[in-house]
């Protein structure tokens, strides 16, 4: 009978991580679907950047308050974390305040440290919420944000806030108890159980609430909060998966793996340039047979009209969006009131990577649905309202490029549909036929120097 | 009044058993835009002024493609760019110089992987360079108590990182130089890059070079600055959008040095 806490705790512990893990896997496959990418080099580099931006946050706090309330935050999860691992060791082994006999003075400041960072999050939380809710921040209420987004965004918060409450609560219970067994008060086998461990500068303060009560009644709040902490953390977890939170994990891969080259530098298309070389190559037999290494081969579209297109990065970079909005609220097209949004480009792609994954999920295989990201997700009149001034990618806190997937749609809708807007099938009939954009003869490049 | 110019071409220094130092990229835009060909005119001038050995291609340049690229049409771009390559190869060329950050973007980042391999500065970087030098030098007399912004053409700015060439180009001008709330990689783009330039916007409240004039106008700058051909036409069109024609005037950093140079 003494175990079955243990018991209990240890199989959710498992369940929690374990069906955690599987979803996990089901998006690492679903970022697969994806074409393979080289991002194999330049380690060094890519390490640092990956340092820079994602662990040191240096492009959140461009907006200083904002990226101050998240280092906040972002600091007391990590921290808080260490005590989270004291309390699984205390739940799987039954024990109480593990690592207190180890670390002694050391112990006492760790949890101020916690306890401190717990109230800091808990109030850049409230902030959070009430820029949300409140202060009509023009990125957090535009339309793609209306509906789950808008709930997922505070679902995430209420999370924090009833962590943190619990957190802080359970320790006034502890430390009431703590009192009771030093002044004599408690004397049963369980009060001692508890013992004279940690320093609670901010608990402290909720701990005279609970004057007066009984051991069981402490004992029962103290475990209530312990219990209801850590399988509110599992919970968490495990909301992650459905959640834009996947960021706390996938910023990092997600940053290392971001592009290296000059922003301006667009991708080469090595299926064009074979064809290209073909053409322009007077020795080339045009009746020539295919390689019979390639006959095989389907040939892959040229650009991308669903996310099978798109590179594992592309793919990486949907599931990691956070849906901020910084992206869209630098957006040229976007801030005079065109269609395009970056973020809605990053949310359409993880939507229907999200509808593909499920049809998988489903029928073990992929069956076609009759859609595809473009046209029943993402349309061409918000593809072609970019001007591709990297604006978005510059705004990005964590390293995603919607401008790659833009550019890879408008690829397939010229290369695949020849469905450019008309004006471009002109100017591109002019670069072909002239050399020039607009219809001049070659021939009158240099008159400029004569006039 | 630009009788003066001297303009050989790659194919005329051949023909003399020579090479020339630099490459100059016109562009489109400055071969035939009236415009941009002001931009040209006075970037030949400084050039001249500074005895600088440099060829243009004439009648062999063609479009980078970089209007194509960024329409999503790779096969017309990399159609234009082994074309433009096999000649630029074929005069053994090492330094490109070019007054448009879209050429400049693409034949420096983009023709590498497809066998055209340069070093290619921007026309503000190669000014900078040159007073460095001492080949150039300027005085600012002209443009005293003028208030002049600088607007970052986004594929010189973000797209490459260059923010600074031209800004100490301006500084030179002994004028004051005012920035724009959204300025360097914050900058706001005209709303000509990825081909926009050749199509009507898409719908919308407002234009992009019209929200921008207006941020250029509301610092009280007399003259914006501008270092593309491009942003210029758009900016120069955002002037007349928001009625400020004949008191805000838009010049391209090399029609300022030029001018300040008295050339």
């Amino acid at each position: 009978m003494e175990y079955i806490p243990n018991i209990i705790f240890t199989v959710l512990l498992i369940a929690g991580v374990g069906f955690f893990a599987s979803n996990i896997k089901k998006m690492i496959r679903n970022i697969k679907l994806g074409r393979e990418v080289d991002r194999s080099d330049r380690k060094g580099e890519r390490f640092a950047q990956m340092a820079r931006i994602a662990l040191g946050q240096s492009k959140m706090v461009r907006r200083p308050v904002a990226g101050f309330l998240h280092i906040v935050v972002y600091v007391g999860f990590v921290i808080i974390n260490i005590e989270v691992l004291e309390i699984i060791i205390d739940g799987i082994t039954g024990q109480h305040r593990i690592f207190a006999p180890f670390l002694g003075g050391v112990y006492d400041f760790l949890i101020a440290t916690f306890e401190i960072l717990a109230f800091l999050v808990l109030a850049s939380v409230i902030i959070f919420w009430i820029r949300r809710n409140v202060m009509n921040i023009k990125r957090f209420i535009m339309g793609e944000l209306k509906g789950w987004p808008k709930n997922d965004a505070n679902y995430i918060l209420y999370f924090e806030v009833v962590l943190m409450s619990l957190f802080l609560t359970m320790n006034a219970a502890d430390f009431t108890i703590q009192q009771g067994v030093l002044s004599g008060q408690f004397t049963s086998e369980a009060a001692l159980h508890y013992i004279n461990a940690g320093s609670f500068p901010i608990s402290g303060f909720i701990a005279p609430l609970f004057d007066g009560l009984s051991f069981e009644t402490l004992h029962i709040i103290e475990r209530a909060c312990w219990w209801l902490h850590i399988v509110g953390i599992l919970i968490f977890l495990n909301y992650l998966y459905w959640s834009k939170h996947l960021h706390i994990m996938l910023a990092f891969p997600n940053v290392y793996f971001a592009k290296l080259t000059p922003k301006g530098q667009l991708t080469n298309m090595e299926a064009v340039t074979k064809e290209v070389k073909m053409m322009m190559d007077p020795d080339a037999d045009p009746f020539a047979a295919p390689d019979a290494s390639e006959a095989d081969e389907v040939p892959a579209a040229l650009g991308a009209n669903d996310i099978f297109d798109l590179d594992q990065v592309q793919l990486l970079n949907a599931y990691t969006c956070t849906e901020c909005g910084r992206c869209t609220s630098e957006c040229p097209a976007n801030i005079t009131g065109k269609k395009l949004s970056p973020r809605k480009i990053m949310m359409e792609t993880r939507d229907r990577l999200e509808d593909v994954g499920a049809v998988i999920n489903k029928e073990g295989e992929w069956k076609d649905d009759g859609k595809t990201l473009l046209n029943d997700y993402i349309t061409p009149e918000e593809l072609w309202a970019c001007t591709t001034c990297n604006a978005c990618v510059e705004a990005c806190p964590i390293g995603i490029d919607p401008l790659s997937i833009i550019m890879e749609m408008r690829r397939y809708l010229v290369l695949e549909n020849s469905a450019a807007p008309a004006e471009l099938n002109g100017t591109m009939g002019n670069i072909e036929n002239n050399g020039a954009p607009w219809p001049y003869n070659q021939m009158d490049r240099l008159n400029w120097s004569k006039e | 009044m630009s009788n003066n110019l001297v303009v050989p071409t790659a194919a005329e220094f051949i023909a003399q058993g020579k090479q020339p130092e630099v490459l100059f990229w016109v562009g489109c835009s400055g071969s035939f835009d009236d415009r941009a060909k002001k931009i040209t005119k006075a970037f030949v001038k400084l050039l001249n002024k500074a005895g600088v050995e440099f060829a243009v291609l004439g009648a062999e340049e063609s479009c980078s493609g970089d209007p194509a690229k960024r329409a999503g049409n790779e096969f017309l771009f990399q159609m234009q760019a082994m074309m433009n390559i096999e000649v630029l190869n074929g005069y053994g060329i090492k330094k490109i110089v070019t007054a448009c950050p879209h050429c400049f973007n693409t034949l420096k980042n983009e023709y590498p992987e497809l066998g055209g391999n340069y070093e290619v500065v921007h026309h503000t970087s190669f000014l900078k360079d040159l007073i460095a030098d001492g080949k150039l030098t300027i005085e600012g007399g002209k443009f005293k108590g003028k208030k002049i912004t600088y607007h970052d053409p986004c594929y010189l700015g973000r797209a490459n990182d260059i923010y600074e060439a031209p800004r100490e180009l301006i500084e030179k001008l002994d004028a004051a130089l005012i920035e724009m709330k959204r300025s360097r990689r914050n900058g706001l783009c005209c709303g000509a890059g990825g081909a926009q330039m050749f199509k009507e916007p898409e719908e919308g409240d407002k234009d992009i070079n019209v929200e921008r004039t207006e941020e250029a106008v509301d610092t009280g700058a007399d003259i914006v600055a501008a270092g593309c051909p491009f942003c210029n036409t758009m900016i120069t069109d955002g002037v007349k959008a928001v009625e400020k024609e004949g008191q805000v005037e838009v010049m391209d950093v090399a029609e300022l040095i030029a001018s300040a140079a008295d050339l």
